[in-house]
């Protein structure tokens, strides 16, 4: 076991550490959280920066435009972005953190010829369909059908929860090929061109009040057979594979940010005030706070040995669903914590009395939103039960 | 950086776990109830390089670090090893005939208020870590008054009697320091180590019991408390992993903060899971016969050593606080 990085990784956090103070001050003002095209705009134009400095897709082979990178580079990349306040992935999630490494793993050489490049240019922009109204949880039950006519599936049903979808170039599509084979065996994984007549995409407000994600109709729309990844009717395989990038490694930047989000409630809690002393000065969150700290570092380490086994074997195994339950509830008893602490503050989106109150008060609405998107914590729990555990299935 | 176990980490570990499996089968760790120690297992313990592990091998040791340690210690604790392991362990080099088992060490903390020792009146001496450094009673100079009924049967304590007599100094305030890091981290290792056998235990169990006509362990109810023993135990691992490491190599970060989320995590999920592990098994989690309630036991008898969840948060809270 070894957690001290080589020359090379040091020189590599070095130079990128440098990048980024000279390039962060030139970036333009973050856009309003509800103008679509701007806010497409500012993250890909990020993405395009990153690409032309040669930070873009840093453990992606070079081949497609990666930097080849390991792993633990990719990891250090994340520390020092989020860190210097870096822009985070935004609508490029799908692209770089899940569509992207599926791609990369199941797709033929002629489609990763055709979007790795661009994803990593941020000249492309993915969202994913797999969630319907009738199957989230049990995605499998999944009906949005595709039927063959010729060289082209025909789509017709519905999609929900397309987080991007509005801003989406392409999407990940899970559609129903063989309604007669038993639920899992009858599922394909489609790119989805999001520009083709017969898709109509409405917009749903989330409790932040932002159109984060929206509802998607296909009406017999075409999508070349060309573009199906893997075989027809393995699509739940695949699926799995998105999902472990999804669960396994999408999320490691949130983590970091969690990380400061502690030390930034530190600082918060010196400025509060209650009767004569800070809320600092109690001992009791003193305590709180530093276990919270503990099982955040714990929970940094689990990541590394995550990586290291990533490393390995290519695509993140089901570790990825333990870091995804304790770090969505841990990140919730934090913003709990810190709206205990804010008190009358917390009945503020934005900052009141100095106290940079703003941004705690929004993650406590945000953070309920991760232990329910890309699996929900129960589904989670039963992953561990029966995949790690081998506990028997209820069927 | 690859933080994984190397392959003669993992042969340290598997011949451990052998170790173990053979000489601490539960039958012999049952043996042991009441007395916690017995003299020719313990020299056992010493030949298999328990305590000498990490003394330099000019020194008889066998020359390996804290991360080695750490994996001899989950194990130890996974197999509920009794007696003042840690805290001789911690001794060799320090203490004649502790490195060789043939001076069993306990030990405390001067401030520490009740005079409850574990293992005083049967070890031969007691380790005293205080403010100004080490110090080391021997077990002779004590006046100790058996605690009647001890929590952990395994765990047997004395109390003693009067002041703690102030003892032959074996060591600095930097050295004292030390012990409470490293013997914090060792500790969370065995911790590591119950978690991980209490959910071992209550899996095996919840397959075999048959209610409403298939095995408990179909019902979500139970699957979703056993999720949790495994996502707490593999927290508590990385951390108590990241401890040894940085123990080693303390360029790789604080030691501190590493050996706090070692002791608060492992401590959370050995007693998470020793609490869930009984109520798994029902009716017979509350019996003396199924192991449930040591593993429950030991979790408790272990979770003041070296600092408790509390002090070893309020130093993390500390240390955030002088970085920001
Ligand atoms: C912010 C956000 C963004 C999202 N983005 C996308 C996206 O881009 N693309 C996409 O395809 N999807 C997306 N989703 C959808 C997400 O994957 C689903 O919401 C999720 O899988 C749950 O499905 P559901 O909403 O239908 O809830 P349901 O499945 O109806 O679940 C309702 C409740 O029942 C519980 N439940 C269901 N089945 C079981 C079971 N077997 N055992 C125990 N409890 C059970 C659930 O845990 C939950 O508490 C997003 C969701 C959110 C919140």
């Amino acid at each position: 076991m070894d957690l001290r990085y080589s020359e090379a990784e040091l020189a590599f956090r070095a130079e990128l550490r440098a990048w980024l103070a000279e390039v962060l001050p030139t970036l333009p003002p973050k856009p309003d959280p509800d103008d679509w095209p701007a806010r497409r705009a500012f993250d890909t134009g990020w993405q395009r920066l990153l690409f032309e400095a040669g930070y873009a897709g840093i453990n992606w082979p070079t081949e497609v435009g990666g930097r080849g990178a390991t792993l633990t580079e990719q990891l250090i990349y994340l520390e020092e972005t989020t860190r210097a306040g870096a822009p985070y992935v935004g609508v490029n999630f799908v692209g770089l953190l899940h569509a992207g490494p599926t791609l990369m793993t199941e797709a033929s050489d002629e489609q990763k010829a055709a979007h790795l490049p661009r994803i990593l240019r941020g000249d492309e922009v993915w969202c994913q369909g797999f969630s319907e109204p009738g199957a989230g949880s049990d995605l499998a039950a999944l009906s949005c059908r595709a039927e063959l006519d010729g060289d082209e599936y025909v789509i017709t049903g519905q999609k929900i929860w397309t987080s991007f979808a509005q801003v989406a170039d392409y999407g990940e599509l899970l559609v129903r090929t063989d309604p007669d084979a038993p639920k899992h065996k009858g599922i394909t994984w489609l790119i989805l061109p999001m520009d083709i007549p017969g898709i109509e995409i409405r917009p749903l407000q989330t409790i932040v009040g932002s159109t984060e994600f929206s509802e998607v109709f296909f009406d017999e729309a075409r999508v070349p057979v060309a573009n199906r990844v893997g075989a027809e009717n393995d699509g739940w395989r695949i699926a799995m594979v998105t999902f472990s990038f999804e669960r396994g490694t999408a999320f490691i930047s949130d983590l970091v940010e969690t990380d400061r989000m502690i030390s930034d409630l530190v600082a918060l809690a010196k400025k509060v005030t209650r009767r004569s002393a800070t809320a600092w000065d109690d001992k009791a969150l003193r305590r709180e706070v530093g276990r919270m700290q503990a099982d955040m570092d714990a929970l940094w380490a689990l990541t590394k040995r995550n990586l290291a086994q990533a490393d390995r074997h290519g695509v993140p195994g089901p570790g990825g669903s333990v870091v995804k339950l304790y770090y969505s509830e841990l990140l919730q008893r934090l913003t709990d914590l810190a709206m205990q602490i804010l008190d009358r503050a917390s009945l503020s989106r934005t900052d009141v009395a100095g106290l940079g109150s703003g941004a705690f008060v929004e993650e406590r609405l945000r953070s309920t939103s991760f232990t329910i998107a890309a699996g929900t914590s129960q589904i989670q729990r039963n992953i561990v039960a029966e995949r790690i555990l081998g506990l028997p299935k209820d069927r | 950086m690859d933080f994984e176990l190397s392959s003669d980490q993992q042969a340290l570990a598997e011949g451990m776990r052998a170790f173990c499996d053979g000489r601490f089968a539960m039958a012999t760790v049952r043996s042991l109830e009441d007395v916690g120690i017995e003299r020719g297992l313990w020299r056992e313990l010493a030949e298999m390089g328990v305590f000498s592990l990490r003394l330099p091998e000019g020194a008889g040791g066998v020359g390996l670090g804290w991360a080695d340690a750490a994996l001899a210690f989950e194990e130890l604790g996974r197999a509920l090893v009794p007696g003042p392991l840690v805290w001789t362990h911690l001794a060799a080099g320090l203490v004649p005939g502790a490195a060789e088992g043939t001076v069993v060490v306990t030990g405390t903390w001067r401030d520490e208020p009740t005079g409850v020792i574990p293992f005083a009146g049967i070890a031969d001496a007691v380790v005293v870590l205080d403010d100004g450094g080490v110090w080391l009673v021997d077990g002779a100079d004590l006046v100790v008054d058996p605690v009647a009924l001890p929590l952990d049967p395994w765990t047997p304590c004395g109390v003693v009697q009067g002041q703690l007599p102030q003892g032959r100094q074996i060591g600095d305030a930097h050295a004292a320091a030390a012990l409470r890091r490293g013997g914090a981290a060792l500790v969370a290792a065995q911790l590591l180590g119950l978690a991980e056998a209490s959910t071992d235990l209550s899996v095996a169990f919840a397959r075999e019991r048959v209610q409403f006509d298939r095995p408990i362990g179909t019902f979500q109810a139970l699957k979703h408390l056993m999720a949790d023993m495994l996502v707490r135990t593999e927290v508590a691992r990385s951390a108590v992993y990241a401890a040894g490491v940085t123990l080693d190599d303390p360029e790789v970060g604080d030691a501190d903060r590493a050996v706090a989320a070692a002791k608060v995590t492992a401590t959370e999920a050995a007693l998470g899971n020793a609490k869930t592990c009984i109520q798994v098994h029902g009716g017979m989690g509350y019996t003396w016969e199924v192991d449930a309630h040591l593993f429950f036991k030991r979790a408790y008898a272990l979770a003041p050593e070296f600092g408790s969840v509390d002090d070893w948060s309020e130093l993390l809270a500390d240390l955030l606080d002088a970085a920001g």
